[in-house]
């Protein structure tokens, strides 16, 4: 990628707009392709920031700049620098930022999972109050895979397709030491609440079960899904409060479904997000003390020395990936003719972190379904 | 929702309910680049509410049939890129799984020659 570029910042240097043939030639002259490929981080400011998206941008060169699908198909790539249960990162090459933005967007608030949505509390003794509380509750990653529930609305009535009840019931003796309650205690409850609801009139038929607040109609756990892996909290030692001698939380949670844009909680990412990829440019031979300058000026390293012999030495680009983008290589005066700082548009560095209810490649393909969806539906209502 | 003239479909605005941003700028994106738009941007009236207004301009092509491509144009991407990132993900969990393997047995050499 270096070589290319450093070729093409000769060739930048060269031209001439007389040069230019009379007759276009069906390719952009350097200077064009470059603003439309990349991003120039001058010193004071980046340039040629946007994308050319229009069609017929650079018809009076003869270049069609139109999208034509096979071509699309034939230079995107996938290429993945990381995966581990909770996070990857891969990069994306040939797609535009508008597409690539689309799936980080998604990721981040249309992709449904599990959280604790309603907490019914018992008896709350500690320092924490109710509110706070249910908020800390709310906020702990459930690991269950969300697509095999469904949506509750606002009529239905909680069930075993739509909700999980977790029970959190942890006491500190008188005279023992404080303790802390952690996501370990919260214990899943498959059939559903234990708690009764209060009913004005006393039950007629003592014989029927006694209402709660929820109604399954089987338990969770007979669910082939669920037989053998046990719903929980994905990390077991998240400090939800302290408890003093004698204090109590007793307490039931509602796991339902929602999306990351109703509140956070139910985001699946930590975070998503995507950079373009640097690329950094020497416009001429950095040689010597200059090239150790270089060298030393990069805080992240992306220079190294070259040694041609003879006591002779020059500066190359040897990991233009780590560049941050600070620019204090052309800070300095003169140093923006030698060192040029570019990010190509088309290829970005996409990493996801997941917090745990689908692994995190899972969760890409599952973005990329619902940008899908959406395709399909604008279809649907148009026709 | 279509917003047109009657005489004329070759200019439309669509208003789409229960969108936002994610959608809109990719179907901006490949409406764009399609050689019979002459002019295509999008627009979200009030940010409370839900919705996104396209405007298409085409060279003479119905507005709606143009938007309608646009979307088929996206969904064929989508479904690319999908199949590569699944293909991606498949190649490097398989060559991982070679590497760890390599490494197992560089281990029991070393151990097997202390």
């Amino acid at each position: 990628m270096a070589g290319q570029g450093e070729e093409r910042g000769e060739e930048k240097k060269k031209f001439s707009i007389w040069d230019l043939p009379d007759v276009p030639a069906g390719q952009l002259p350097p200077h064009l392709e470059l603003q439309r490929t990349r991003v120039l981080c001058n010193k004071d400011a980046p340039i040629h920031t946007e994308s050319v998206l229009y069609s017929g941008a650079y018809a009076s060169m003869g270049v069609d700049n139109s999208l034509r699908l096979d071509h699309f198909c034939h230079n995107f790539r996938v290429e993945v620098v990381r995966l581990t249960e909770e996070d990857m990162e891969f990069d994306m090459i040939g797609i535009d930022a508008a597409i690539a933005n689309a799936f980080r967007r998604i990721l981040i608030a249309e992709l449904p999972t599990m959280a604790i949505e309603k907490v019914l509390i018992a008896n709350n003794t500690s320092v924490v109050q109710d509110e706070v509380l249910a908020h800390r509750l709310g906020l702990i990653p459930i690991s269950v895979d969300p697509r095999l529930f469904e949506y509750m609305s606002e009529n239905d009535q909680p069930n075993e397709k739509n909700t999980i009840v977790f029970k959190l019931h942890v006491h500190c003796k008188r005279g023992s030491p404080r303790i802390t309650v952690k996501s370990d205690e919260l214990k899943w409850l498959p059939n559903g609440s234990e708690l009764i609801k209060e009913s004005r009139k006393v039950a007629s038929d003592s014989a029927s079960k006694p209402e709660t607040y929820t109604s399954f109609s089987c338990s969770q756990d007979t669910l082939p899904e669920f037989a053998n892996n046990p719903i929980a909290p994905k990390y077991p030692d998240i400090i939800i409060s302290k408890l003093g001698p004698g204090q109590e939380i007793e307490l039931e949670a509602h796991a339902v479904k929602g999306m990351g844009k109703t509140h956070a909680k139910w985001s699946p990412v930590a975070t998503a997000w995507y950079r373009m990829l640097p690329e950094v440019v020497l416009l001429e031979e950095v040689e010597d003390d200059l090239a150790e300058g270089l060298k030393s000026k990069c805080p992240v390293n992306v220079f190294d020395i070259e040694d041609l012999g003879k006591g002779k030495k020059r500066a190359t680009v040897a990991r233009p990936r780590a560049c941050t983008l600070c620019r204090e290589c052309i800070r300095d005066e003169e140093w923006e003719k030698r060192v040029a700082i570019h990010r190509v548009k088309d290829h970005f560095i996409f990493t996801i972190e997941s917090t745990g209810a689908l692994p995190p490649e899972v969760l890409f393909t599952e973005a990329v379904k619902i940008l899908e969806d959406k395709c399909e539906r604008v279809i649907t209502e148009l026709s | 929702m279509e917003h047109g003239s009657f005489t004329d479909n070759s200019a439309a605005t669509f208003s789409l309910t229960e969108e936002d941003h994610t959608l809109a700028n990719a179907v901006r994106f490949t409406l764009n680049q399609d050689p019979r738009v002459t002019f295509c941007g999008y627009s979200i009236p009030h940010p409370s509410n839900a919705r996104v207004n396209i405007r298409v301009q085409t060279t003479g092509d119905p507005a709606r049939e143009v938007l309608k491509d646009a979307c088929q144009d996206l969904m064929l991407m989508c479904r690319h890129v999908r199949s590569g990132f699944d293909k991606a993900v498949e190649d490097f969990k398989a060559s991982n799984a070679v590497k760890a393997m390599k490494i197992d047995s560089q281990d029991s050499d070393s151990e097997e020659s202390e």
